[in-house]
């Protein structure tokens, strides 16, 4: 202790040293799990994509927007939950429809065709669309989302597509 | 030559003049020791315990649920379906065995070494508080996982904790939360458990060290004492 060279490591120095390398090698080894932990479930895969029978054509009336609900149960963590959809399915024609998705292109409301305007409109902050689908008035950025389908012995099939 | 002073040592002192880090540095660890062993040092690795079992326990309730219906898949959903939910599940399953043992051990080194006399009598009692709260954090995460062991345990333990004559059968039914093991039980055992054991341990464990910084470290006892 006596012969005290200033480029010598003190005890203290050296203890300090080590115990923040050590210390900080700790928290990297928990600290970097825990945060994976925490945002696992957003990494999971999502989705997936399936088609969804809607019927036969003959149910839905020419030009005339109708509603069609299905539900899907999905495994969230240790959990089944019913995931309820809705779509507006508009025939045109035998071989020809329109299917919008009633989330509202804004924040995710459900829209409504209201027939006596002829307008999809949406309760959350009154945005509407026409017929087509496109944005009359409102906050809405888009026009609704259209979902694939196809016709397979006159039975109607949508094409659900998430993630 | 003076250097003026960097940001950080700017920082430092200004923070310092308002909070007096150097005095808490200086009152908490630069305080004078005697010359001890390893034995002294089961204290400090039972707080570490203490420290990292708040943390994995913190995170288990990210998915954790305390009710009959979800408790044991939401333990099953940590330990398959959570990225390194084997690790924090793994970490408070045996922090929980190892901090028992930690405590113990503590206890121990301070019985041998006498370290319990006069004037360190309160430490000692906030001690066995410590200890006997340990042992409850054990008890009572048991039961959460909520399968066959746990129930099992859980039901012999109440039993057990009814045997005193008299106030017994009360004890068992406050415990349990009615005659049986059921959902009240669950959902009592993990307020215990997260809530009010930890933060009355939290505040006793502060008032152990705020004394053994006050009071000091004991020396080793000598041959002629
Ligand atoms: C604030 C501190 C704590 C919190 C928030 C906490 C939280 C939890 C949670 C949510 C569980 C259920 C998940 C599981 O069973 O794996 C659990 C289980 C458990 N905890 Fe804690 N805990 C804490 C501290 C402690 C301490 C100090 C001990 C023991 C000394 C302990 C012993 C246990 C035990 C034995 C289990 C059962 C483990 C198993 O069998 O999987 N916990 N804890
Ligand atoms: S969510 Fe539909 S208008 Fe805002």
């Amino acid at each position: 202790m006596s012969s005290h060279n200033p480029h010598d490591l003190s005890r203290r120095d050296f203890f300090k040293i080590v115990s923040s390398f050590v210390g900080s090698l700790m928290g990297l080894i928990l600290g970097l799990p825990l945060i994976s932990y925490f945002v696992s479930p957003a990494l999971d895969e999502q989705g997936g994509e399936k088609w969804i029978p809607a019927g036969p054509l003959d149910n839905y009336p020419v030009g005339e927007p109708t509603l069609f609900t299905f539900t899907l149960t999905k495994q969230h963590g240790w959990e089944k939950t019913a995931q309820s959809y809705g779509v507006y399915i508009i025939r045109h024609s035998d071989t020809e429809v329109t299917v919008f998705s009633n989330v509202c292109t804004h924040l995710a409301c459900r829209v409504r065709w209201h027939d006596d305007v002829s307008e999809f409109i949406c309760p959350c902050h009154d945005a509407h669309f026409a017929e087509d689908g496109t944005v009359i008035s409102g906050p809405a950025p888009r026009p609704l989302d259209k979902y694939e389908y196809k016709i397979e012995d006159g039975t109607l099939y949508l094409h659900l597509v998430e993630g | 030559m003076t250097q003026k002073p960097s940001r950080t040592q700017a920082l430092y002192a200004w923070l310092d003049e308002r909070l007096g880090l150097t005095t808490i540095n200086k009152l908490v660890l630069d305080r004078k020791v005697p010359k001890v062993n390893w034995w002294y040092t089961l204290g400090s690795a039972t707080l570490f315990l203490f420290i990292l079992q708040v943390v994995t326990g913190i995170f288990l309730t990210v998915y954790y649920v305390p009710t009959p219906d979800h408790a044991y898949d939401s333990v099953n959903y940590i330990m398959q379906g959570v990225r390194f939910g084997w690790l924090v599940r793994g970490i408070h399953h045996w922090g929980a065995s190892f901090m028992v043992l930690f405590v113990f051990l503590h206890m121990l080194r301070v019985f041998y070494m006498g370290a319990y006399k006069y004037p360190r009598e309160l430490t000692w009692m906030i001690g066995v508080l410590l200890f006997v709260l340990t042992l409850g954090m054990g008890f009572t995460g048991y039961l959460l996982p909520w399968n066959q062991r746990a129930y099992w345990a859980t039901t012999v333990g109440t039993q057990i904790a009814g045997t005193p004559p008299i106030i017994g059968p009360w004890i068992t039914r406050i415990l349990r939360g009615g005659e049986e093991i059921s959902a009240l039980t669950l959902s009592r055992f993990f307020a215990l458990h997260i809530w009010m054991i930890p933060g009355l341990m939290a505040l006793l464990i502060a008032v152990h060290l705020y004394l053994v910084i006050r009071i000091g470290i004991s020396n080793p006892p000598s041959k002629d004492e």
